[in-house]
This record gives structure tokens, sequence and C-alpha cells, in this order.
């Protein structure tokens, strides 16, 4: 696994006349066929997170090919936005990535301001960047979780993480009536300001989240079978990660400082200093560590803004909900969602409806070295390695 | 970072030949974008990756755009004799414009922190087969996202390692997100499809699949 040299099974350049099974004996070797073992992993696999299937050849218990196969959860939701108005897509958005509801509502929100030049009040931007910060957090959470699900600690961390996820889920319903699918933002602000009590609700949640974070590293960070077990498995070089467009905690992990809320500065984020964490080796160990700083990094930038927060409309007076027409022209407009580059690439024509709408799921882009991390490695880690990349097939399929 | 004028003025003695053009964008995030053959799409892209002040590392987003055969309307003023007055008259000129598929790439640069450079390619027309180049020997990320556009859009990359349907199986015959693509009726719950719905079915599936 040379980070320089790309070298998979589809560096092999695609011969329409050959059968599969020549091709995989170019990878294999001719002669070897009947010593590998072709499983297909999913898409009713409990270790592929919802309806994600592995094509992987196995010999013995060692990965020596794996095609990610997609497309089981597809529904075309760019097709479905193309034939609504612009408001009508928010709410789809929610069901993209449905852990994380409120970066994707800020991400298509972001986009479409910056095609019609909406500005948002300062109200709106606090409550945007608490309510993606709370996302973060819980994202990170159940990610902890699943992840140590997958490697064998059955129960017991997952629950941890759903317990405090309960919470933060619990602020979101009283917000946006929700518990998920919050569809709450909304062009140039947000659909409706915070309830009664709401903020100090939050905060008190807030100021309780660093005790289990502590706890949680008690249980686990330095615990000697997780460490055994997540070391230098699922390896990713820095060059490789950026060549294959990797975003989020993945990158990071593979020490590759590149933090959206840093480098684009959208939003109030400029207003709170926040260390980017950055890991050493790209293994899966980090890729866990990483998240469970940023954890602590998000409540750091949380507690000053639960407090700074301003009275105001939520608002943008201008902004139009019904009969939104932007003017012909396109923006791409991109956050730092839990996963990764969250992108929404829109045409408008000067119709209700764009004209194109793209998103750009980081889910889906972070799977593409996938083969690379897991070839040489036995199943099990491959297993890991996955959980570790932190995908939603809401999203990867759209 | 430099004008995107400046860029394709470098990037046009790097790549000779190549047709360059910058489409601008109306919008008040006024995101440029540079338009490049088809031929010269990989040597450009590449001196956008490798050229040391724009060092565009990072490919972000890969999408296609389908355009359909156009009529544009164009407000034109006429100096003409009226009633022998001269005088100037807007008069509205229709201008006929071939449908075309456009790939269009979102680059950024980690190194530098900068972007995006908007490239994009453009095909001659929109019947098959819909050729450019593909953008994956020089970024990984554009793999899986070349795949979804020729998936979607039919648009066939050059080049491209392992171009096959990604989202939609693989029997599947058509592309969807096509501006003139119509959806098949679900005859799949009709027991024995008939008339209309019959047709439908027949244009978007081989014989074989369609039973009558």
């Amino acid at each position: 696994m040379d980070g320089t040299q790309f070298m998979t099974f589809h560096d092999l350049a695609y011969d329409a006349g050959k059968t599969d099974f020549q091709r995989k004996a170019e990878v294999i070797g001719v002669g070897r066929e009947g010593e590998l073992l072709e499983v297909a992993m999913g898409p009713q696999h409990p270790s592929t997170h919802g309806v994600f299937r592995m094509d992987v050849v196995l010999d013995g218990e060692t990965v020596v090919k794996l095609k990610p196969v997609f497309g089981y959860l597809h529904r075309n939701h760019e097709k479905i936005a193309e034939n609504t108005s612009y408001l009508g897509s928010m709410p789809y958005t929610d069901r993209l990535d449905y852990f994380c509801s409120l970066t994707n509502n800020w991400a298509y929100a972001l986009a479409v301001e910056k095609l019609a030049g909406l500005q948002v009040p300062e109200r709106a931007e606090y409550i945007r960047l608490i309510t993606a910060e709370l996302t973060r957090v819980l994202n990170h959470t159940c990610l902890a979780g699943f992840l140590l699900q997958d490697m064998g600690a059955l129960g017991t961390p997952l629950m941890y993480a759903f317990r405090e996820r309960e919470k933060i889920l619990d602020l979101f319903e009283s917000l946006t009536g929700a518990r998920m699918m919050c569809n709450y933002m909304r062009f140039g602000g947000c659909r409706c300001d915070l309830p009664a009590g709401w903020l100090a609700e939050a905060r008190k949640v807030v100021a309780e989240y660093p005790k289990f974070l502590d706890e949680f590293d008690a249980l686990l960070s330095g615990n000697e079978i997780l460490m055994a077990r997540t070391q230098g498995v699922g390896k990713l070089s820095a060059e490789l990660a950026i060549n294959a467009g990797i975003t989020g905690p993945m990158l990071r992990a593979s020490g590759v400082d590149y933090d959206l809320r840093k480098v684009d500065n959208y939003g109030i984020y400029s207003r709170y200093p926040f260390r980017v964490p950055l890991g050493d080796h790209g293994d899966v160990y980090d890729r866990y560590m990483i998240r469970m700083l940023e954890m602590r990094e998000s409540l750091k930038i949380l507690e000053p803004a639960l407090k700074d927060i301003p009275e105001g409309p939520v608002v943008d007076p201008k902004a139009k909900l019904r009969g939104f027409r932007p003017k012909p022209g396109e923006a791409y407009g991109r956050i730092e969602t839990p996963k990764g580059e969250l992108g929404f690439y829109l045409i408008s024509d000067g119709s209700p409806n764009p004209y194109r709408y793209r998103v750009r799921p980081p889910s889906l882009i972070n799977l593409t070295i996938l083969e690379d991390m897991c070839l040489g490695q036995t199943v099990a880690d491959a297993v890991i390695t996955l959980g570790s990349v932190d995908i939603v097939l809401g999203e990867v399929d759209r | 970072m430099e004008t995107l004028e400046q860029t394709l003025a470098r990037a046009a003695v790097a790549a000779p030949g190549a047709q360059l053009s910058v489409v601008k964008n109306d919008s008040p995030c006024a995101q440029h974008s540079l338009l490049v053959d088809v031929e010269h799409a990989y040597a450009v892209a590449k001196f956008l990756r490798d050229d040391p002040q724009l060092r565009l590392d990072y490919c972000s987003n890969v999408t296609g755009v389908d355009f359909l055969d156009a009529e544009l309307s164009e407000k034109v003023k006429v100096k003409k004799v009226v009633d022998g007055v001269e005088k100037e008259v807007e008069e509205v000129k229709k201008t006929k414009r071939a449908g075309y598929l456009e790939a269009v790439y979102h680059l950024y640069s980690m190194a530098l922190k900068h972007g995006p450079v908007i490239l994009r390619q453009r095909t001659p027309g929109r019947a098959d087969p819909v050729k450019v180049t593909s953008l994956t020997p020089l970024w990984r990320s554009c793999e899986f996202q070349e795949r979804e556009v020729f998936d979607l859009y039919g648009v066939l990359f050059d080049g491209h390692p392992d171009l096959r349907r990604i989202l939609m199986w693989d029997g599947f015959k058509d592309y969807p997100m096509r501006k003139d693509y119509a959806e098949p009726d679900d005859y799949e719950y009709e027991p024995t499809p008939h008339d209309e719905v019959l047709e439908k079915a027949k244009a978007h599936l081989p014989k074989a699949e369609v039973k009558a």
C-alpha cells in the first residue's frame, strides 16, 4: 500500500471484452482462482451500516480484492429536487445524512444564500453554529459507539453513546419539533426562534458533556484491546487522502490540516478559537481519537456561543419563502459537516425550481479508497476500517 | 489568488493549442468557470494541479449538467426607417442553440487553501456517444463521481479505469438525470402490462425482460 502508486484492481484498463473472471485472474494470478473465496458482504450485513455492499475476495482471511457496490438506497434525490421548488427540497436534505440533518440544512441554505445573495441575521448565525456543533458532538458520539460495536464491544459503548445522544435529540425536538428530520434552516436564517428555556437546557447538556467524554475516554481510549485492534489498521497516507478527495475527520487523521470551518470561515466560526486535532498515522485508532478530540473542541465553541447569543430576528426579512426565484447563475456552497465536506452545487435559470441541484456527498467520496485501505488485511479489519470511515447510506446513495 | 483570466493565460501557454474561455456567472457569489475543449482537458487539468502558484491538489466536486436545445432570445437595438424617420427600435433576435452536456469540476487547493477554480468540459452535442476526458488519473476523487455522471447523464469519460454504472443497476438502459428523460410507468405492479404502459416499458428495458 504505497501512497504514491495507487495500484488497485481498478488500475487495470477496463476491457469490456474480458469477463470479470479473467480480470480477476490478472490481479490474483492465474490458477489460483479456486483458492479464493468471494463473499458479498451486504447489502443486509450488520457491519455495513445500512444497505451497503462490499464484494470481497478473500485468500484465507486476507482481503485481496474489495469492490464497493452502491445504489440500494438510490432514489435520485437530485432529480426530485430539480422538479420541486428551492424550499421544497429543504426537508429532503434531512434524509441525506439522517444523523446530521441540521448540518445538511445549513449546507443547502448556504448554497442558496450564495446563489441569491441573502444575508443571515446575527442571531440566526449563532443558532446555526450552536445546532451544527451539537450535531457534530452527536454524530461523533454515535460513531464511537458504532465503531466499538463493529469491533466486538457489543452493547455497552453504544448504549452509553445513545444515552448521551438522546439528550441532544431532546434539544432538537424542543427546537424544531423533530428529533432527526429537523427541517429547520431557511434561506436567510432559521425557521423559528428558540423556545423559552432552550438555552438553559442546552447549557446544561453542554456543561455535563465533558463528564461523559471523560468516562468514555477512561473506558475505551486507553484500552489495550482497542489499541491492539485498531493501531496500524486501515492506514491511509496523507498524499493519497488528498488526491482521493477525502474530507472530514478521516483526512485530518492522516495529518492534513484542512477544516472548512477554518479555511472557508463560513458562519461565525472565526469568532471562536478552537483547535483542529490532527493524526499521525492515519489508522483506525487515529480516526477514533480525532473524533473524541473534536467533540471537546466543539464543546469549547458551544460554551461561549451559548452565552454570547444576541437577541434579534432569526430570518432575513428580505428573504422570500414562496415564489423564491434566484437570478440566473450558479453557486457551489460547502460546509464542514461531521462526516466531511458537504457541498451543494446549484444552477438557476430564473425559474422557481433549480435547473441543476447537485449534492457532493462526503460519505460516498470517502469510500473511494476503501479498497486501498483494506487490501492485505483480514476481513475483520475491513469491517472496522469501514466503520471508521463513518458512512450513512442515505447520503452515499442519495 | 490570481484571477481566472490570468490562470487562463498561463494555462494557454502550458497547454498549447487548448481552446480556453471564461464562462461568466452572474450570481452574487461570482464563481466564474474555465471552459476547456475535450482534447486538451487533461493537459490543462494537469497544469492546474501541478502549477506551484495554483496547486489545485483537491478535486472536490464532479458533476454533469444537461442543456437541451434551446431558442435564445436577445433584445437587439436596430436602426430602422419608420414613417420616413430613422429610429432606433428594439427587436427580439432569436438564435438557436444546440444542446450539450457538461462535466463540471470544482478544484481546490489543500496546500495553499484557496479555490475554487471551476473547470468545465462541454460536449459538441447531446447525441450519443457523448465523450469527455476523464480526470481520474489526476485526481482519484473523480473516480466514483465520474462514474455517477456516466450513470445518470450518459457521458463517457475517456481514460476512466472502471466506467460502470454506480447507482442504477447494470441492466438499466436510460440516463435518468437527462432533462428529456421520460420515466417508465411502474409496470412491475401490473399483472399484464398493456397498451401505453407496455410501450413505455419497452422503451426502457431490453426485449427479453418485458413480458407481454
